[in-house]
This record gives structure tokens, sequence and C-alpha cells, in this order.
């Protein structure tokens, strides 16, 4: 179990305060622009070296501990009507994300090395936001977590609406707005659980909430967390913030909202909805699985349309979203076993959509700082002038229509094998989203590298080596996973232990 | 009238001594800016005797000390008024200190009024009989008109005109309302009228299952009071006044009437309405109006707020909404789904209100510094001023981020703590309606901020923050976010103010 209290290893609280105690000190101290790069390089690499240092001392073996890495204080809000701890750790579900989380922040400071308005609020914002994601994914008491979840939002409001594009502003606030209806009502669940069990520990949340089961108004609660979790997921039809924000935030930004910010939404209907509420998700599994289905197919069919590269890439994310949500309909189960296989599956698709779509949005950045365009009726033959970044476009392209060998592969694989025996028709339907990513991701490839080229670009240089660096990092990362998917399944399913277990535990008792 | 009566009274009685010395000190000297320094350092006086007080009233058994014939009396719920309406009056008197350049004449009669309301304040917080409430009342209501006319020009002598006749009215109504508490329980003492009430019940006479029995005299008094009270907390649907008065009032002003007569008109019902008609006995007739006003207040103060230009108005709509938090948890009357857990509604309103002095003083503090540069408060005005005043604006935007209610902000924490009050007496539509209030509220606090960072300004001078406005802003953020990440302090003071409530 989990209670360890008073445990202070320092390891998580660091990885949270790194980020954000150098925002802090540039916004009081970053006077020169170099220097404030250079600083937030250093910073997000430091980063990415430690939480590749949480990544691998969390310890899969057998009859280790849930939860790893505990930094625990009891004596932060310690009143009795709103007892709050200080409390962060890893398991498997999130020490990946954490991962995720280092690897893709230091992709977003390198990416904005071109940045040259405002920079020193500019990298304030992007640290602050790498810090707050990273608290989302290692806060394990609740209120903690909403706390983590809203600080998020304002650095991005700030990302979008100044360093962006096009209808920035209106993309901002309609990103800003969105999230926070979602989170009020996220709140208000939080709420009701604290007052019924008396605790806000997630660790322990699942067997409270089994313990006080007559008293839990367990739907209404299920809901009101679940929409929170959806936003910003997001599900059709509460997904429209998406595509917008995406097109009109600046490159690092959309890397980090693509990356790792719609992976919140994810990351807590694995340990909110699934792990407090297995019964309940149980129920409403065939909705999960139609949803996840629109949502692969109305991603895939809005792409088809798409001519801005970004965009495309936005409603491919919907489309991949819609995957996580199908292996997460598996937890119904079938025959009276719940199989780990499409949670499994779900969860990977978390971290390789997020390097894939972080990949493609750099790629995009790329492009658009060379070309000035993101249209791409008008660009074409750029393979000839820049081979690197073609080719690192071909690999993340197919990586993200899932050829085998790549991480999207993987974890599409997964994600059917576990649910086709449970939802085969939907399954089925689901995987047109496959073929569809195919047309579309070959498509833009086509038409971006290949053909013709305009001459407008034929003076267009290829990637630098600063940009090197990041590509090759996201590169080794697909195809590591891709090639070798233990790597992160291994981890991910000691997480998901704990989930399949209660899941099982009450079909059990259903079918007595 | 005894010694230990004055005693009791020392905090309003010095506020009053004060600002007298300053009326008489404005006549000798010629540098005014000493006035505001002798004004501050002059309520260091009353926060001096409530600390005496604190310490003494923590040596009773009873917790409290009853003076001049049982008209009012001083426990932590009063003291805890007093540090937070005599921090306030301190925060208002240091951002006068700039504005004042232009009303010249009579600095030492502005500064004195806001002492002289202030002290009505706290003896607002102390009063606990129906009479000398209704005088504390007109104290703080008369001073506060003279300021609000103090400019001396259309709008302001406008404002002044309304607050006065709409505070008369006010007072009549909760006078009438009083009236027949009086006639049905025969006394005027609140603690008299919760035995009466008792008494009542117990012979049968007053059912609250039957709104108050066969009498609805007292239904009709309660309502009254409430419609009284809510003009001081500018509630829906008595709120008609605010943005008026808001924006045609001195900037210093409009502050003070936010955050300290709001705090005051909160300290009076909750001691009212938990001492008079104690929880579980007419509670929950008292607290299904809150709920409702709760709701009003807020939906109306946010929708409306979204539509102005003028930064003051806006800020006039925003308490309006604000005051319909705050009223969740009035309507938060846990009979006690968790035990030990009941004082979370009363205590959430205290911490509510410290929170929304520092937050929102912040806000008229930056409104101040811009305003005398650019003598503007169109928001469109504010545009570029991240450029022209980085303090200012980034103040600004935190004080704006504290008001929506995102971290790491007080605004955030009290929120967190008084919806929660309303989940734990099983109000969770409350709690629903209250952040879904909070998102549209997002829009326009937001605009500001987007203002301020986003648009280009129209000429790039930049903008001076004098010296005692600077400490203002930084004292108030600094509060703000302390508070925000370790409210714990804050919080066990407003439990221990709340204990003598009777929760």
């Amino acid at each position: 179990m989990t209670g360890r209290d008073g445990l202070f290893e320092g390891w998580l609280t660091l990885a949270v305060f790194l980020p954000l105690g150098a925002a802090v000190a540039i916004a009081l101290f970053g006077r020169n622009a170099t220097l404030v790069r250079l600083f937030a390089a250093a910073v997000s690499v430091v980063e990415l070296v430690l939480t590749f240092a949480i990544f691998l001392m969390y310890d899969t073996s057998e009859g280790s501990p849930q939860y790893q890495l505990v930094d625990r204080a009891t004596e932060w809000i310690p009143v009795q009507a709103l007892k709050v701890e200080y409390f962060l750790a890893v398991d498997g579900l999130s020490a990946p994300l954490v991962l995720l989380t280092g690897l893709l922040g230091m992709i977003a400071v390198l990416a904005s090395w071109k940045i040259e308005h405002r920079v020193r609020e500019y990298f304030v914002w992007l640290l602050a936001l790498q810090g707050a994601v990273m608290g989302v994914f290692t806060a394990l008491d609740f209120l903690m977590f909403f706390l983590f979840w809203e600080l998020e939002l304002i650095p991005m409001f700030f990302l979008i609406s100044i360093w962006g594009t096009g209808r920035r502003e209106y993309s901002a606030m309609k990103f800003l707005i969105f999230t926070i209806l979602g989170s009020a009502f996220m709140l208000v669940g939080i709420l009701i659980l604290f007052f019924t069990v008396g605790s806000f520990d997630m660790a322990e949340m699942p067997s409270l909430v089994m313990e006080h089961r007559g008293a839990i108004p367990v739907v209404l609660v299920f809901w009101l967390l679940f929409v929170a979790f959806a936003v910003k997921l997001p599900i059709w039809p509460l997904h429209t913030w998406l595509p917008d924000a995406h097109t009109d935030a600046p490159t690092a930004a959309s890397v980090m909202l693509a990356g790792v910010l719609l992976k919140m939404g994810a990351y807590g209907m694995f340990r909110v909805s699934a792990a407090m509420f297995p019964d309940v998700l149980r129920d409403v599994s065939w909705l999960l699985a139609a949803l996840g289905v629109i949502n692969i197919l109305y991603g895939a069919m809005v792409v088809l349309r798409q001519t801005d590269m970004k965009r495309l890439i936005a409603f491919s994310s919907i489309s991949h979203m819609g995957f996580v949500l199908l292996g997460l309909s598996s937890a119904v189960g079938v025959a009276g076993i719940v199989s780990e296989v499409g949670l499994v599956g779900a969860s990977l698709q978390m971290f390789t959509h997020g390097t894939i779509t972080g990949l493609l949005f750099l790629l995009v950045g790329y492009v658009y700082e060379r070309a000035h365009t993101r249209h791409i009726p008008d660009l074409g033959g750029l393979a000839g002038r820049m081979p690197l970044l073609a080719s690192a476009l071909l690999v993340a392209g197919l990586a993200s229509l899932g050829l085998p060998a790549t991480a999207g592969f993987a974890a599409e694989i997964h994600i059917f094998l576990g649910t086709f025996p449970v939802w085969g028709w939907m399954t089925a339907i689901g995987a047109l989203g496959v073929v569809l990513a195919a047309g579309y991701i070959l498509w833009m490839l086509q038409r971006v590298m290949f053909g013709p080229m305009n001459l407008r670009f034929a003076g267009l240089r290829d990637a630098t080596p600063i940009e090197i660096v990041p590509i090759a990092a996201l590169v080794i990362a697909i195809m590591a996973v891709g090639i070798y998917p233990p790597l992160l399944t291994d981890v991910f399913s000691t997480g998901l232990q704990p989930i399949v277990e209660s899941l099982q535990f009450d079909l059990n008792m259903e079918v007595r | 009238m005894t010694l230990h009566d004055i005693y009791l009274l020392s905090p309003e009685l010095s506020l009053a001594g004060v600002a007298l010395a300053l009326i008489l000190l404005d006549l000798f000297v010629s540098r005014k800016s000493l006035l505001v320094g002798v004004g501050v350092a002059g309520l260091v006086l009353p926060v001096a005797f409530s600390l005496a007080l604190w310490g003494d009233v923590n040596a009773e058994a009873s917790g409290q000390m009853e003076g001049i014939f049982g008209t009012l009396v001083v426990d932590k719920f009063s003291l805890f008024f007093k540090f937070l309406l005599a921090v306030a009056a301190a925060l208002v008197l240091l951002i006068s200190s700039s504005y004042v350049e232009r009303i010249r004449r009579l600095q030492g009669e502005f500064y004195a009024l806001i002492l002289l309301a202030t002290s009505g304040m706290m003896l607002l917080a102390s009063a606990t009989e129906l009479i000398s409430i209704y005088v504390a009342l007109e104290l703080t209501a008369l001073p506060t008109a003279a300021l609000a006319a103090f400019l001396r020009n259309g709008k302001s002598a406008e404002s002044g005109m309304k607050f006065l006749i709409l505070s008369a009215i006010s007072s009549a109504v909760l006078l009438y309302g009083m009236v027949f508490i009086y006639g049905y329980t025969g006394t005027t003492s609140l603690t008299g009228i919760a035995e009466r009430i008792g008494q009542l019940m117990g012979s049968g006479d007053l059912s609250p299952e039957a709104a108050f029995g066969d009498s609805k005299a007292l239904l009709f008094g309660i309502v009254l009071v409430i419609a009284g009270f809510g003009f001081k907390i500018s509630s829906v649907p008595f709120q008609f006044w605010a943005p008026d008065v808001y924006e045609g009032a001195p900037t210093p002003i409009t502050a003070f009437l936010s955050v300290a007569s709001k705090a005051a008109g909160f300290a009076v019902i909750l001691r009212v309405f938990y001492i008079s008609f104690p929880v579980g006995v007419l509670s929950d007739n008292w607290a299904t109006i809150f709920a409702v006003l709760s709701v009003l207040s807020m939906t109306f103060g946010n929708l409306v707020a979204i539509r102005q230009s003028n930064i003051k108005r806006m800020l006039a709509y925003s308490t309006v909404a604000h005051a319909g938090y705050v009223m969740v948890g009035l309507a938060a009357v846990a009979s006690g789904a968790m035990s030990g857990q009941v004082d979370i509604g009363p205590s959430g309103v205290l911490f509510y209100l410290g929170g929304y002095v520092a937050t929102n003083l912040m806000a008229f503090a930056a409104i101040v510094v811009v305003s005398n540069r650019t003598d503007s408060d169109n928001i469109d005005d504010y545009a570029g001023m991240s450029r022209r005043a980085p303090f200012v604006a980034a103040t600004m935007a935190f004080a704006m981020i504290s008001l929506t209610g995102i971290p790491p902000t007080i605004g955030f924490m009290s929120k967190v703590y008084l919806f929660g009050a309303a989940v734990n007496a099983d109000l969770e539509w409350l709690a629903i309606a209250g952040m879904v209030n909070s998102v549209i509220s997002a829009y326009y606090y937001l605009r500001v901020v987007k203002v301020m960072y986003l648009q280009e300004p129209s000429d790039d001078s930049s903008v001076r923050t004098d010296k005692a406005t600077g400490v203002v802003l930084g004292a108030t953020a600094a509060a703000t976010l302390v508070f925000g990440v370790y409210p714990t302090p804050l919080i066990n003071l407003a439990r221990s103010a709340v204990g003598v409530l009777g929760v």
C-alpha cells in the first residue's frame, strides 16, 4: 500500500520546481536575451536528465510499491475543513509521462531559439508551463492536482496570445474558457469526494471510494470529473478549441499542447475515472467506445479537407486521441475477464502521440520559419532543398499513420488487439481511421516534400545543428519505442495493474 | 459608561480621535503629504488596542466581553474585522496620497472622513443589538456619502447623492424590518431575540416547517432586514447604486467602498443571523434566501460586467458578483454532513473577505496609478501598459487572475474553500453555479490582461508609480501570493474568529 507518510526523497519536487523556479529567476533577472535562452536551455536539459533519471529509478520489479519516489509533507494546509497535503509520487502510469514532459520541454525550448519578440517573458511562460504540467503528472493530492491543472492555463494563454499567429487572441481565450469550464466541474467533483471520504489522497482514493460506496453520488462525480478530462483530451463535441489553439500557437506551444497538455486529459481518465470509479467506467464504456470511434473518424475526415499543415496535424490529434478513448473502453472486459492489453495500448498511445505529433509540429514550425507559409498547395518539392527535414517529416508521418516498427504502430496494435474482442464492430470501424491516416499523411508528404518545387523556395536551407538535436531526440524516441515497445509497456502495465484488478473485481461482483 | 466600556470601545474611539487630530493638523501644516503619514501611523493605535483586547478575550472563558449595557461585544469575530478594516483603511490612505493631488483643498477632511467611516464599520462588527447596529450603519454611511461627492464634478456629485439617498432608503427598510422583529420578540438584543424564538418554538407557536408558524411577521421582518443589509453588500436586487457610485466617486473611495464597506456588511449579517436566528432553528429559511440571492448576484454581476468599457464600472459589477460568491458562505449552513465541519461556511466568508481586501485593493491601486497619469478609466487606455508600467501591469494582471480564481492566488484558495462549504452543506448546485460563474468572469478579467499585454499603446511614455502606491501594490501582491500558496494561517484565524457564532 501507499502509507509511507513523511517520506521526502526530493526528486519529483526538484522536477516540478526546477522549471517553475527558473521561470521566476528569468522574470526577476533575465535582462539579456541570449543569456535567457542559454539559461532556459540549460535548465531544460537538466530537467530532461532529471526526468530520465526518475524514469530509470522507477522500479518495476515484482513486489515493489506502486507509488515511488514519494515526496510527502502533511503540514501544508492541515486545517480540518481543507486537509491538503503536499504529496508527489510517480507510478507506472505517470513515470513515462514525466519523461515525456521532460523531453518535450527541452524540445520546446530549443525550438524557440529564434524567438526575438519579448524573449524574457516568453521563456518565463514556457518554463512555467512545463513545471505546471509536471505537477499535474506527479501530484497525488487531489487539490494539488487541481491547482497544477489550473496553473498551466495562464502560461499557455500568454504563449498563444502574444507569440501566436492568425487569430491568436481569440484562440487563446477560447482555449482558456474551454479548459476552465471543464475544471469548474472538476473542482465540484473533487470537493464532493473530499467531503464524503474526508481525504484528498489520490493514492488511497480508489479504496476510500469503495469503502464509502453508498454515500457518494458516484455517477454524478464521475461525470463532473470526466467532463474536465474530455475537454482536455479532447472528445468530440468539446474539441473545437483545439484546432484554433494549435493553429495559432507558436511552434513550441503547439509541441507542448499536443505533446503533453492533451495527455493531461488522458492521464486523468486513467488516474481518476478508471481507477476510482471502475463500476461507472464499465457502465459507460460503450459510450466511450462510440465517442472514441467518432473522434477517430471525425478527426480523420476533417483532416482530409485541411490545407494548413498545422490545422491538419491538429485534427489528426483529435483522431489519434480517439484511439486512447477506444483503448480505454476495453476496460469493460469480455467473457468475464478484463485484459490489460487495450489499456496498455491506450496509455502507450499517450506517449507515442506526444513524441510523433511533437515532431510533426516541430518540423512544420521549421518549414514555416523558412517558407513563411503553411498552406499546403503553396509548398512542394521541399525535399530537394532540405533533405534532412524531409526525411524527418517522413519518419514522423509514417509513425503517425502507424507503420510497423514505429511507435505509432506499437500503440495502435495494442489498442486494436485489446478492444476488438470487446467491441468488435466498433473497433473495425475505428480501424478505418488508420486507413484515412495513411491517406492524409501521404497526401501531405507528397504535396509538401515532393512534386515540382515552387521557385520561391529555391534559396531555403536545411536544418541547422541546433534544430537537428530536438529532431534527432524525437526520432530516436519514436523508433526505440516502435522497435522495442516493452521499454514503456512494462512500465505502463505496472501502473495499470491496480486498475485492471479493480475492474476485474467489479466484473466478478456483477457476475455473481 | 465605565472605564471598562471605554477600553472595549478603544479601537473605535482612538480611530475617531486620530480623525479629529488630522482635521486640526490640516490647519497648521503646509506639507499635506504629512497627513497621510500621520493617518497611517495613527492606525497603529486601534490595531494596538485590538491586539490588547485579543489577549484579554483569549483569557475569558466565554471568549467575549460585553460592554455598554450589552449593546456591544468584543470577541475574536469583531476583532478579526477590526484588523481587516484597519489594514484596508491604511492601504486606502496610502493610495489616496497621490490621488488627492487633484483635490488640493480639504485633504485633511478627506483622510479624516475615511477614518471616521472605518470606525463606524469597526463598531458595526461589534454591535450586538439592533439599535446600535442601526446607529453604526449610519455612522459608516454618512462619511462615505460625503467622500463619494468629494471631487465636486458632476459625476462625483451624482455619486454622493445617489449613495446618500439610496443608503437612507435602505436604512429605512432595515429599520422597518427591525421593528417587526422587535414587535414579534419584544427585544432588540440579538441574544434576547434568539432566546425568545427558542421559547416560542418550545411552546409550539413557531415552527420553521410552516414558514415561521401562523405569524408571518417574523418572516417579513427577516426579509426586510436582508434587503437592508443587501444594499450594504451590493447584492442583487439591491445593487443599482453600485455602478454609478463606483464610477463617480474618487477611485480610493471606490476601493474603500468595495472592500471595507462590504466586509463590515458581511460581519453584521453573520452576527445577526447566526446569533439571532441560530443554525438549526430558522436557518433553513434564511439560508435559502441567501442561496437564491447568491446565484442572482453572481450571474447578474458577471454578465453585465462583460459589457463594461470603464474599468471602475466593470469592477463595480464584479463586486456584485463577488458579493454573490461570499453569500455562498452564508447559504452554506451545514447541518453537519461531516462532524465538526459546520464552521466552514462562516469562516469561509471571513477568509474570502480577507483575500478580497488584498486582491481588490491591488486592482484599485493600479487603477489609481494609471488614472493619475492618463486621467482615464477606460479599459482601452490600458493598452500597452505592460510596457509603460511593467510593475503596475503585472500586479493588475495578478489581481485579475486572483479575482478569476486561478492559482497561485488567494482568490483560488478562497473560492475552493467557500465552494467546499457549499458542497459540505449539500448545496452542490450552488457550487456548480459559482464555478460556472467564475468561468464567465474569466472572460472580462482576462480582457484587461489582454489589453495591457497585447495591444499597442497610443503613447509610449512611461507611467510612474509613486512610492506609497508602490508599497500598496507590493504588499497586496505579496499577500495574494503568500496566502494563495500557504493559506493556513488565515484560515485558522478565520476559524477561531467564528467560534463565537455558536457554530
